[in-house]
C-alpha cells in the first residue's frame, strides 16, 4: 500500500513541477503572433496550393498582414479564392482589395494525334520532364505537348485532364484556379496563366513552336508559321511575332476575332464565343448568340489570298 | 589481368562486324554538317549560302574556348544553313552542302605513305590539332586541344590511348587498330610529345587478341609505348574507369578532371585523327562508323564522311530490316534511339545499331526490391536506386548531395536491375536539372 502511495505522490509531484515549468516557459517565451493572421487564414481556402507564391495559406495570410501594415494589398492575390476572398481579407485588414481580373490556365498546343502525326514511339517513363530531358518527343515538333500528363499530376484541384482522343490536356474552366502549378510542371512551357477575359471570352494562339514555317508545316497541321497575317490585321497592336511564333497580349486584345479569320493555319482560337453569323463581314464585337450553328461558307477575306481560303473554325 | 575496381557489368559482346574490313562509303548527294558536333559552344558558320567549298575547307569556327572548328567533308556548293534534328531529337543548326565531284584542298597529303618523323614543338602540335578541329572520337567529343592544355598547376605524366571499345556491337576502333596500327602508334607518339610526357599506354580489352598482338609487335619500334591488355568489363572505356584500370589512380569527384591525377586519355580514333592532322595536314572530316544489328544483312565498318545521312549507311549495310524496332546512334548501352534516319553522321558517331522488334521492347517496370544490384554495378560508386527515387520526387537538393553529377550515364544500373526499373531515365532527368541549378548558381556568384 505504502509503495503505491509513494509512487502516486512522487509521480504527481513530478507532474505538478513539470506543469509549472511549462506554464512559466509558455508565458516567458511566448511568441506574439498578430491575431489578424489567423483571422485572414480562416477565410482563405486552405488548399495550400502555393498559387499565390507563398508557402501555403498561412504564409500568404502573414504576407497579407505585413502588406496591409505597409499600406497596400497591391499584388496579393489568392488565385483559388479570387476577388471574393480578397475582399474578405481586405475587410479584415481594413483595406481596399486590389482590383484583379480572373485568370485561367490555357494550353497553347493543338497538336492532337490527327493534327500532328507521330513519327516515333517514346517508351521511357511516362513523365513529360523525363521525356523532354531524354528525347525530342514522339512527333516532328520539339516544342509541343509531350502528352505524359505532368500537368495533370500537378493539379490539386482536378481541373486538368488528358483527353484520350486528342492526347492533349484540357482545362476545366469551372475548377481551374489559375494557381500555376501546371504551368510550372510543364517542361516545355506550353501552359500559360492568362486573363480569363470578359464573359470568359479570349483569343489564344495555340502553338509555341519556334521553328521556321516549313518545318512547322511538316510536323503539324495547325502550327504557327509566323506568316504575320494576324499581326497585320490586328488594329490594337495586341499581336507580336517573336522567335517565329505569334503571341496575343490579353491586356491589349479587344476580342475582335479578326486574327482568327486571318490565320491560314487555324492556330488562333476564339474561346467561349457564340458561333459566328454566316455573313462574310462579321461585326468586330461578338455576334449575338442567335447565330445558327452552321459553318460559314468559304468566302474570300480582306487580306488573304483566295487559294489559302478555308472554312472558318467553329469554336466552342 | 588488370581492370577497374568498382562495379561494372558484362553485357553480351555481339561484335558482329569484327572481321569486316573498313570499306570506304560512297559520297552522299548532300552532306548535312551540324555546327554542334562537340561538347561546349556550337561552332559559328563562316560560309554563306552559295559558297563553293572543297573537301577540307573550314566552314565553321570554334564558338568559344571549349569548342572546335568544323571542316567540309565534301566538295560542292553550300545550299543553306538551316536546322536539322540530331541524335538528341532536337533541331540544331547545320550547313547543307550539295556534293559536286570530290575536290580536296591542295594542302592535304593524300598519299598512303607512313610519315614517322615529327619535328614540331609541343605548342605547334597543339595548334595543328586545334586547327584540324579534332575532338574525342570515342563519343564524348571533348575538344582534343583543350585536353592537351592542362590547367595551371596540373601536369600529365602519361597518355592513355583508349582502344577498349567496351560497348557491345561496335567494332570501329577494333578495325582501325587492325588496319592502321602504325598510324595510331605515330599518333600516340605525337600526343606524348604534345603532352610533354615520355610514357603512353594503349589499353585494349582481351576480347581483341588480334589487335593486342599486332600492336604489341609494332610498338617495339616506338619508344615509351606499352600495350596493356585488360579484362573485359563494361564500362572500361569510361575515362575514369580506364585510368583506374591502367595506372591504378582514382579521379576525385567533379570538378576534378583526369589531368589532376596526371593522365590524359585519348581514343584510338583520336590518335589516328591526330596522326592525319599533324603528318598529313588533313582536318577531321571522316571517321569509321560501324553499322550493325542482329537483323542487319551485312554488318559493316564504313569510312564515312561527316554529314552523311544515316539512311545511306543503313542502305549500304543491306537496307533497313523489316523487323526494325529501334535505330540507335552509338552502342546499345550509351547510344540514343533516333527518331529519323536522316540524322547525319558527326565527329562522335561511332556506330549505328539496328535493334529488332523483340530486342528493343523494354520490359515492364516493376517495384524496386532493394536487392542493391545497381549499387554493386555502378562504376562510380553511386546509389542509382536512391538517385532515381529522389529524382522522381524532384528533391533536387538531395539528388545533388548524392553526387548525381558524377554519374557517367553508362546504364550499368539499368542493365543489371532485375525489376527492369528505368533508373537511367530518372537519373538523366536529375542530372540535367541539377546541372542547370549548378550553372544558375555559378552565374549568380
Amino acid at each position: 500500500m505504502n509503495v503505491i502511495l509513494i509512487a502516486v505522490i512522487s509521480l504527481g509531484a513530478i507532474g505538478l513541477i513539470a506543469a509549472i515549468v511549462l506554464y512559466l516557459a509558455s508565458k516567458k517565451f511566448a511568441v506574439y503572433e498578430d491575431p489578424r493572421i489567423n483571422q485572414v487564414a480562416a477565410v482563405l481556402p486552405q488548399a495550400n496550393c502555393g498559387g499565390c507564391g507563398y508557402p501555403g495559406c498561412n504564409g500568404f495570410a502573414g504576407a497579407c498582414v505585413k502588406a496591409a501594415d505597409a499600406g497596400s494589398l497591391e499584388g496579393k492575390l489568392c488565385p483559388v479564392g479570387g476577388a471574393a476572398v480578397m475582399e474578405k481579407v481586405a475587410g479584415i485588414l481594413g483595406m481596399q482589395a486590389a482590383e484583379t481580373e480572373p485568370r485561367i490556365a490555357v494550353v497553347r498546343c493543338n497538336g492532337s494525334c490527327e493534327n500532328r502525326p507521330r513519327i516515333a514511339e517514346y517508351d521511357g517513363v511516362r513523365s513529360c520532364a523525363i521525356a523532354n530531358a531524354t528525347s525530342g518527343g514522339e512527333t516532328g515538333c520539339t516544342y509541343g505537348c509531350l502528352g505524359c500528363g505532368d500537368c495533370v499530376a500537378a493539379c490539386k484541384f482536378g481541373a486538368i485532364h488528358m483527353n484520350p482522343e486528342t492526347g492533349l490536356p484540357e482545362v476545366d474552366e469551372e475548377k481551374c484556379t489559375a494557381c500555376g502549378a501546371c504551368a510550372k510542371a510543364c517542361p516545355r512551357m506550353i501552359i500559360e496563366i492568362r486573363l480569363k477575359g470578359k464573359k470568359g471570352r479570349r483569343m489564344i494562339v495555340k502553338c509555341v513552336n519556334k521553328d521556321k514555317g516549313a518545318v512547322v508545316n511538316k510536323a503539324c497541321a495547325v502550327g504557327c508559321i509566323a506568316c504575320g497575317k494576324c499581326e497585320k490585321v490586328c488594329a490594337f497592336g495586341a499581336i507580336t511575332i517573336a522567335n517565329n511564333v505569334s503571341y496575343i497580349d490579353a491586356e491589349k486584345c479587344k476580342l475582335c476575332r479578326k486574327c482568327e479569320e486571318a490565320c491560314p493555319k487555324h492556330t488562333i482560337h476564339a474561346i467561349n464565343f457564340p458561333p459566328r453569323k454566316p455573313k462574310p463581314e462579321v461585326a468586330p464585337e461578338a455576334a449575338p448568340a442567335t447565330a445558327k450553328p452552321v459553318e460559314a461558307p468559304a468566302t474570300p477575306k480582306v487580306e488573304t489570298p483566295a487559294k489559302e481560303e478555308v472554312k472558318v473554325n467553329e469554336s466552342k | 589481368m588488370k581492370t577497374f575496381k568498382i562495379g561494372g557489368v558484362h553485357p553480351a559482346a555481339n561484335k558482329l562486324s569484327a572481321d569486316k574490313a573498313i570499306e570506304v562509303l560512297a559520297l552522299p548527294k548532300q552532306a548535312i554538317i551540324p555546327l554542334s558536333q562537340h561538347i561546349g559552344a556550337p561552332a559559328k558558320a563562316i560560309v554563306d549560302k552559295g559558297a563553293v567549298v572543297k573537301v577540307g575547307t573550314k566552314i565553321a569556327e570554334a564558338g568559344g574556348f571549349v569548342s572546335a572548328d568544323i571542316f567540309s567533308s565534301v566538295s560542292g556548293k553550300v545550299m543553306k544553313i538551316d536546322t536539322i534534328p540530331d541524335a538528341s531529337g532536337y533541331r540544331k543548326p547545320a550547313i547543307f552542302i550539295n556534293v559536286e565531284g570530290d575536290e580536296w584542298e591542295e594542302t592535304i597529303d593524300r598519299s598512303d605513305a607512313l610519315v614517322k618523323e615529327c619535328d614540331l614543338t609541343p605548342e605547334e602540335i597543339v595548334a595543328k590539332i586545334k586547327a584540324a578541329g579534332i575532338v574525342g572520337m570515342g563519343g564524348a567529343t571533348f575538344p582534343t586541344h583543350v585536353k592537351l592544355m592542362p590547367p595551371p598547376g596540373a601536369k600529365a605524366d602519361c597518355v592513355i590511348i583508349n582502344g577498349v571499345e567496351c560497348e557491345p556491337y561496335l567494332t570501329a576502333d577494333h578495325r582501325l587498330m587492325l588496319e592502321k596500327p602504325e598510324e595510331i602508334l605515330v599518333g600516340t607518339t605525337i600526343l606524348m610529345k604534345a603532352a610533354k610526357v615520355d610514357k603512353a599506354y594503349i589499353a585494349i580489352e582481351n576480347n581483341k587478341p588480334d589487335a593486342i598482338k599486332l600492336l604489341s609487335e609494332k610498338a617495339k619500334d616506338f619508344k615509351g609505348i606499352e600495350i596493356v591488355p585488360l579484362k573485359v568489363k563494361y564500362p572500361q572505356g569510361g575515362e575514369k574507369q580506364l585510368i583506374d584500370a591502367v595506372v591504378n589512380r582514382q579521379v576525385p569527384a567533379p570538378p576534378a578532371i583526369p589531368i589532376n591525377v596526371g593522365a590524359i586519355v585519348q581514343n584510338v580514333g583520336t590518335a589516328f585523327a591526330v596522326y592525319e592532322a599533324v603528318q598529313k595536314n588533313k582536318p577531321l572530316f571522316e571517321r569509321v562508323v560501324t553499322v550493325t544489328g542482329k537483323s542487319v544483312a551485312k554488318p559493316s565498318n564504313f569510312l564515312t564522311r561527316i554529314g552523311t545521312p544515316m539512311s545511306q549507311l543503313i542502305e549500304a549495310a543491306g537496307g533497313q530490316p523489316e523487323d526494325t524496332g529501334k535505330i540507335i546512334s552509338g552502342g546499345p548501352m550509351m547510344g540514343k534511339a533516333v527518331g529519323s534516319v536522316e540524322v547525319p553522321i558527326t565527329k562522335g558517331s561511332s556506330g549505328i545499331l539496328i535493334m529488332n522488334d523483340k530486342e528493343s521492347k523494354r520490359a515492364e517496370e516493376q517495384p524496386c526490391i532493394r536487392c542493391a544490384k545497381c549499387v554493386s554495378a555502378c562504376p562510380m560508386g553511386l546509389e542509382p536506386y536512391l538517385l532515381a527515387t529522389l529524382s522522381a520526387h524532384k528533391d533536387w537538393e538531395s539528388v545533388e548531395k548524392e553526387c548525381v553529377m558524377s554519374c557517367i550515364e553508362c546504364g550499368s544500373c539499368q542493365f543489371t536491375c532485375p525489376s527492369h526499373r528505368y533508373l537511367l531515365d530518372y537519373i538523366r532527368m536529375g542530372k540535367t536539372t541539377v546541372g542547370g541549378i549548378i550553372r544558375a548558381r555559378n552565374a549568380k556568384k
